[in-house]
């Protein structure tokens, strides 16, 4: 076999064992789209051995955004959380990674030291605590939205950590040279430093516009019960949990779609950010 | 070894020596200072206030009396009962109806608070003194002492360390380290669903919840415990290495010459990434449930009678789990090797070619030496991370199947970090939770430091930062 043979079939191979893999790795979204046309009617609520609708509707659709169901205002909340987030976290990021990446004060190593430690704790031991402080602001229930907002910006100063690397690699010479010429150190931040830094500044919001749609945690504990303060997760989750496939579960399933296609969309959108951002700080650690 | 020993015990004589310092210099100061100096001693800001500097002082001087006020009309009360944690919880009035009296939750809580004010007003006052002693040494040089305008300046230049640290430093101390130290204190306390104030107080229990999970008898939570910090284990190596050399599989074949639509490759991969979890998991969950799409497609085939008990059955759950966290980590380590792998020089294949390599030698002697040392540090955090990953287990069995042999509620797949969430949510087990939560910590610091040791690359980049 030649070597012109032997890599035609290797290609072939390989084509063969990407299409599988594309097969697997779509197949539930092609699912859940599926069934999320469902119609209402086509009987009880137990299993289906069918993958197809036997009748394609848009009901689910419609009845999340009727009257009787709370998914729009749901699904408010969560956008809130997740823009307020988004903008206040990058923002804190920002400047803890200045300060640690160009300036040199005392307490420094300390510092990042002391915030690796307490980056092992987990993040759910501390649930009842911060639910006790959140409630004496009365953040919880009717507040829990600012609540939510509050309890991820306030601690997000400790995820530094890709945004300080990427500030690393900006050469130090051009703050030097800034400096001489009479700039502050405010001013080489918010006019030299942030205008080069546009990519790891996408990518620090991307990251933190997409944790809040995942976030069922602390959302579910902190609006406690409280159904105007769910976010997309938390009430979708008990959906499924009811076991009735027919009406919740395929309510689930057109939630989702509302929730996964401008989600994907966006982050599709900005991949290229995204690679950036986890190559560079997968490298550096 | 040794010379990590040395360094601590320099550490240590340095601490000390430190702190010989301080007290040296806190004297020095008083006896070598003028009279303003020796008055801010007690009144914080007198000497900047009398040498003209107000902003400096009146800082001080707030700071002072902000303190004595904390601590006369709020600190003093709750940190008076941190030995006792409360003595009376409830009395019961004339009419019948409670008033509550001592809150076991606030006075630890605050008591805490206060203790770690204390410390900082310390610092604060340390810091007024060397202010004290640095204006003194400027006059006496005939030098002039900074303006309000020059100190507002260099918050903004030599001191915008401190303008951009304030608020994040301060959000993480109220949400993240004084919560943290509170349920440190908590694992040594009775805080249970027995326990709970305000209608009973807790009180300090020694180390009696640590006995509690290290006893292997009928009551105790020992066999549990080392069942899921097992699971743990073997979850966070599988789910680690599994996702990182099929992730480098998959990128490898994308990355081949002569393969053609990279880009939709990818897309189509990154899918799982963008799909936020609770959407893609609970739905993949369903469809393997034993009432779900696949169990009801095998049946209608005929392939099987009775469903697949994917979930029920601890060994399938275990595997179950593992396969499909392959499918939301595989994408994530394709993006990240991807880079790294077209880095790798094209000349180093080249001569191994010539030499006649197989593409699985080329892979052992070149690929994964050079993959591994780059991305030693991801590894590390994958594997800690994945330790606490709390959405894959969660959202797929919530740490089922149970069992009777597992006692608070633990089952096969939980995670130390699910059970903790378990024995806050479902138990209110909190003294429990607590101790878990520090065993977390210690698993987590002890293979964050041993495997640190280990990585070449930190070794090598040390001298890059």
């Amino acid at each position: 076999m030649g070597i012109k043979a032997k890599r035609t079939l290797g290609n072939t191979i390989t084509y063969i064992v990407l299409i599988i893999i594309s097969i697997i790795w779509l197949f539930p979204f092609v699912c859940l789209f599926l069934q999320s046309l469902r119609s209402y009617n086509e009987g009880g609520g137990g299993m289906v051995e069918y993958l197809l609708p036997k009748q394609f509707s848009l009901d689910s659709y419609k009845v999340l955004f009727s009257q009787d169901s709370q998914f729009v205002r749901w699904y408010l909340n969560t956008l809130i959380i997740a823009a307020f987030v988004a903008v206040l976290q990058t923002i804190v990021v920002l400047c803890v990674s200045y300060a640690l990446s160009r300036m040199r004060f005392a307490g420094r190593t300390f510092l990042m030291r002391f915030w690796l430690i307490l980056g092992m704790f987990p993040g759910f031991l501390t649930m009842i605590c911060l639910y006790f402080l959140l409630k004496q602001f009365g953040l919880t229930q009717q507040g829990a939205i600012p609540g939510l907002i509050l309890i991820s910006v306030a601690s997000s100063g400790m995820g530094y950590y890709v945004t300080k690397g990427y500030f690393d690699t900006i050469p130090k010479a051009l703050d030097e040279a800034a400096r001489i010429d009479g700039a502050s150190r405010a001013r080489v931040f918010l006019t030299m430093i942030l205008p080069m830094s546009k990519p790891i500044i996408i990518y620090a919001a991307l990251v933190a516009f997409m944790a809040p749609w995942c976030d069922y945690i602390f959302a579910s504990y902190v609006a406690f019960g409280y159904s105007d303060s769910y976010n997309v997760a938390v009430a979708m989750q008990r959906w499924v949990w009811t076991n009735d496939y027919q009406g919740y579960f395929t309510r689930f399933c057109a939630g989702g779609m509302l929730v996964a296609v401008p989600i994907t969309i966006l982050f599709i959108c900005l991949q290229k950010y995204y690679v950036e951002g986890v190559t560079g700080g997968a490298v550096k650690g | 070894m040794g010379n990590s020993a040395n360094s601590g015990k320099g550490a240590v004589g340095k601490f000390f020596s430190g702190v010989g310092n301080e007290f040296k210099e806190i004297g020095l100061t008083f006896a070598q200072g003028d009279w303003k100096t020796k008055v801010s001693y007690l009144i914080m800001g007198f000497g900047p206030l009398m040498r003209r500097q107000f902003l400096r002082g009146f800082a001080y001087l707030a700071v002072e009396v902000l303190f004595i006020w904390y601590m006369v009309s709020f600190g003093w009360h709750y940190l008076k009962d941190f030995t006792t944690l409360g003595t009376v919880a409830r009395v019961m009035n004339n009419d019948g109806t409670f008033s509550y009296n001592d809150n076991s939750f606030l006075i630890l809580l605050y008591s805490l608070l206060t203790i770690i004010l204390i410390f900082a007003f310390l610092v604060v006052w340390r810091m007024n003194l060397r202010e004290n002693r640095n204006e003194e040494k400027l006059l006496s040089a005939g030098k002039q002492l900074g303006t309000v305008k020059g100190d507002l300046y260099s918050l903004l230049d030599s001191h915008f360390d401190k303008t951009l640290l304030a608020l994040p430093v301060l959000g993480i101390f109220v949400f993240t380290v004084l919560p943290i130290v509170f349920m440190i204190f908590i694992a040594f306390t009775d805080y249970d669903a027995n326990h709970q104030p305000p209608t009973n107080l807790f009180t300090w229990v020694g180390l009696e919840n640590f006995k509690n999970l290290f006893s292997f008898g009928t009551a105790g939570l020992g066999s549990t415990f080392l069942t899921v910090l097992g699971w743990t284990l073997i979850w966070a190596f599988f789910a680690t290495f599994l996702t990182y050399f099929c992730g480098m599989g998959v990128a490898i074949m994308i990355n081949k010459k002569g393969i053609k639509f990279k880009k939709l490759w990818r897309t189509i991969l990154v899918m799982t990434i963008a799909v936020p979890q609770f959407v893609s998991l609970l739905y993949v969950y369903k469809m393997f449930a034993n009432d779900g799409l696949v169990n009801s497609y095998l049946m209608k085939w005929g392939v099987i009678s009775s469903a697949i008990p994917f979930w029920s059955n601890p060994l399938l759950a275990k595997i179950m789990i593992i396969v499909i966290n392959l499918w939301i980590g595989i994408p994530y380590t394709m993006l990240i090797t991807t880079g790294l792998l077209m880095n790798i020089p094209e000349d180093l294949y080249e001569s191994a070619r010539i030499d006649g390599a197989t593409g699985f030698q080329m892979f052992k002697s070149i690929t994964l030496p050079y993959m591994l040392f780059v991305t030693g540090p991801f590894l590390l955090t994958q594997f800690t991370g994945n330790l606490n990953n709390f959405n894959v287990i969660f959202l797929l069995t919530q740490g089922g199947p149970q069992s009777m042999k597992l006692s608070n509620n633990a089952g096969y797949t939980d995670l130390l970090v699910t059970w903790l969430y378990k024995m806050t949510i479902n138990d209110t087990n909190y003294r429990m939770a607590a101790v878990l939560g520090i065993m977390v910590f210690v698993v987590t610091a002890v293979i964050s430091l041993i495997v640190y040791g280990m990585l070449p690359s930190v070794r090598d980049e040390e001298g890059f930062q």
